[in-house]
């Protein structure tokens, strides 16, 4: 009995001995689906190292933004682990904000992380946050109500054949709507959906000399396309249609076609959550012939601010949660079309990813076809695709957004928009010092 | 006749009182009622019958520790509203007692501080908290939300304190009372009623105020308003979930202000009828 006590008494105080030497590293993230599962599934990696324990902080998109970016410009070291996006990373990694990512350990492949998706998250070759989930986006249609209109989706339509469909398959009575496209005003939402809309239509925001390109030809059609597209197919109220607005009418039955995330595809194609599971096809996003697509690129990634005391903890944590063998525990404790996609190149080899995920195809060919470097079909001085990698982006970005949310409204003329857009910018990037 | 349009009147006015009530509280209510429903039913459209599913409070109870919060969202609130009394007693009685001819200036140079955006600051506030070691620490945020509330409070008492015959006190001074017994045992005793209601009031600011709260901590501070936070998402739909975090982050407030809804209503109105 009493080397029992003893026994426990040994126990309990190799117990506090370790907890008060374990290294606690705090980690910012946002509230979607996969990042939760993460939460979820940190015993596996607390198991293989008793030393690290794990704080999470789960905010909103916005507010994260603006928490992390106050804590990294303040140096206020609160953070450990980052999620951040490919707008972040490039701009953050300029200013020397991020630790580069160079011990994530021999095991962890990252020749393996798709290139687009690499050079997204790099600079001067070096990467500086780690994939967590990648997303391009595309086209999803309803194959009933294609069929209905007489029509079949080609695997990579035009911006025409989408408009076509879109009036063909608008059935007010019965409220669906030919499209649902993103309307709300922001620079990651109707903004992230419209610039790599104008990249198709051979549109850019700046020239070489970031002279704002808001007055020429290809920005008046693509905003007039846009439109009058939604005008005519589109859900009424579609100003305020963010990403979780249209998810939800697409969901309901009420979309014909959507564009928007490649990740959606996992929400429309769920038995338990979408009325139109078993009727959904995909495409590629829609161009004009120019040699470029309207679909964009983006991953949430982990990335280490520089003023970590931690560094060596949180890699360990970074390269757990963004390598092959997090993979392969999702998928054998919740299946494999749960597991985090667009980041390896591995995942989309694999033969019983393929059979779970049938949107894995498209996904994969979205995300190669978009190029952050050169995401127009004129010359631009910026990298990214659905946005300009520029720390004054954030907030012309939704001042523009704003301008062409009214325009979808209602409330004022494209024309008009678009001069309120070119003004705007001409003036920020004056301002800003690009324009002398 | 007079008798009948007079009950005539009073019904229409309780009608319309009712209509106005449930059309401000229908918010709550809704978030109430999707709280128990699935994800699918909270998608699904406009409905006031939910299945009565307890999902979505499982999931937000395993998600994250919703005392932690709690316990946060209390001392917090409750510290702030403890240390602004404190402060502010003494300097309304002050203004409303002794006024000066600067008084009302500095009354509304008080008030002039809440009409500041507070992200115009928020910058200067982190660098200050950074290198006082008051980021995500409960005494920085008592602090600082009794710094915000602050004007709110001083105008409420001196409104109160004015109130109060002068008379009284000078009997009191006349008696020998000291300043301190002055405060004590004659001021306060009569201005019961204004600074319950007064704190009252302040603990429900303090308990809703989400952008200091959110951005001045993270994990070991984190109160209600920043577990609200926790649950919205930009890529998913998860509003029986966020229902749940809400109806669960508000009902203790809700309670408290449904007990003391008297004593709350008395002296957002005070000294407005006389």
């Amino acid at each position: 009995m009493k080397l029992n006590t003893l026994f426990l008494g040994l126990c309990g105080a190799s117990a506090l001995a370790f907890a008060a030497h374990a290294e606690t590293i705090t980690i910012a993230t946002v509230n979607n689906g996969d990042m939760v599962r993460m939460q979820k599934l940190t015993d596996d990696f607390t198991a293989k190292n008793p030393d690290i324990q794990l704080e999470w902080v789960t905010l909103e998109e916005n507010v994260l933004r603006e928490r992390v970016t106050t804590d990294i410009a303040t140096k206020g070291g609160q953070y450990d682990v980052m999620t951040i996006g490919t707008y972040e990373v490039p701009i953050w990694a300029k200013q020397q904000w991020l630790l580069p990512l160079d011990g994530l350990g021999a095991d962890y492949d990252a020749a393996d992380i798709i290139p687009a998706i690499a050079g997204g998250l790099s600079a001067d070759g070096k990467l500086y946050a780690a994939p967590f989930y990648g997303e391009s986006s595309f086209v999803m249609y309803r194959k009933d109500l294609m069929e209905k209109a007489g029509l079949t989706m080609p695997d990579a339509p035009t911006w025409e054949f989408i408009a076509d469909a879109a009036r063909k398959m608008t059935d007010r009575a019965a409220d669906i709507n030919g499209i649902c496209l993103r309307g709300k005003a922001g620079w990651g939402e109707n903004m992230a959906f419209l610039t790599a809309m104008s990249n198709s239509f051979g549109a850019r925001w700046f020239d070489e000399k970031w002279q704002p390109q808001f007055d020429q030809p290809e920005w008046k059609n693509t905003l007039q396309f846009y439109v009058d597209l939604m005008k005519e197919a589109g859900p009424s109220g579609a100003s305020s249609n963010g990403f979780n607005e249209n998810l939800a009418l697409f969901q309901q039955g009420k979309c014909g076609m959507w564009i928007d995330a490649t990740v959606a595809a996992s929400f429309v194609s769920n038995p338990k959550d979408s009325t139109v599971a078993d009727k959904v096809g995909y495409a590629l996003a829609p161009d004009t012939g120019l040699g470029k697509r309207g679909n964009w690129l983006w991953a949430w990634s982990l990335g280490i601010p520089a003023g970590t005391q931690k560094a060596e903890a949180a890699q360990k944590f970074v390269s757990w949660a963004t390598g092959k063998g997090y993979l392969d525990l999702v998928a054998s404790k919740e299946g494999w079309a749960n597991v985090p996609p667009g980041t390896r190149t591995s995942l989309y080899n694999n033969p019983e990813y393929q059979k779970a995920a049938p949107f894995a195809k498209m996904t994969l060919d979205s995300i190669n076809s978009a190029d952050p470097t050169k995401p127009t079909v004129k010359p631009v001085p910026y990298v990214g695709v659905q946005f300009v990698a520029i720390p004054e982006f954030q907030g012309l970005g939704t001042t523009v957004g704003q301008l062409f949310s009214a325009a979808l409204a209602g409330q004022s003329s494209v024309d008009d928009a678009l001069a309120g857009a070119q003004t705007a910018s001409v003036r920020e990037m004056t301002r800003a010092g690009y324009i002398k | 006749m007079a008798r009948a349009v007079s009950t005539r009147r009073k019904i229409g006015f309780t009608v319309a009182a009712w209509v106005v009530a449930l059309l401000i509280f229908f918010p709550i209510l809704y978030t109430i009622i999707t709280s128990f429903k699935s994800e699918t039913e909270a998608i699904a459209g406009f409905s006031l019958v939910p299945s009565g599913t307890l999902e979505s409070y499982a999931e937000v109870q395993a998600q994250s520790n919703y005392f932690k919060f709690f316990l946060n969202s209390v001392i917090i609130a409750v510290g702030s509203t403890i240390l602004a009394l404190v402060v502010a007693v003494p300097a309304a009685w002050s203004m409303a007692f002794s006024p000066t001819k600067r008084t009302k200036d500095i009354l509304m140079w008080m008030l002039s501080t809440k009409m500041m955006p507070a992200v115009a600051v928020l910058v200067p506030i982190y660098l200050i908290f950074r290198d006082t070691y008051l980021l995500d620490t409960r005494i920085g945020l008592t602090v600082m939300l009794m710094l915000i509330n602050l004007p709110i409070v001083v105008w409420m008492l001196y409104t109160y304190f004015r109130e109060i015959p002068g008379e009284i006190l000078e009997a009191a001074r006349m008696d020998g009372a000291t300043l301190w017994g002055e405060i004590v045992y004659v001021l306060t005793p009569m201005a019961v009623p204004g600074i319950a209601s007064t704190m009252l009031l302040n603990i429900i600011l303090a308990w809703n105020e989400a952008f200091w709260t959110i951005r001045l901590t993270t994990t070991n501070a984190a109160p209600l308003t920043a577990f609200i936070a926790s649950f919205s998402s930009p890529q998913g739909l998860f509003w029986a979930k966020l229902s749940a975090a809400s109806t669960l982050a508000i009902a203790p407030i809700l309670i408290m202000g449904w007990f003391s809804q008297r004593q709350l209503v008395r002296g957002l109105t005070f000294g407005a009828v006389k």
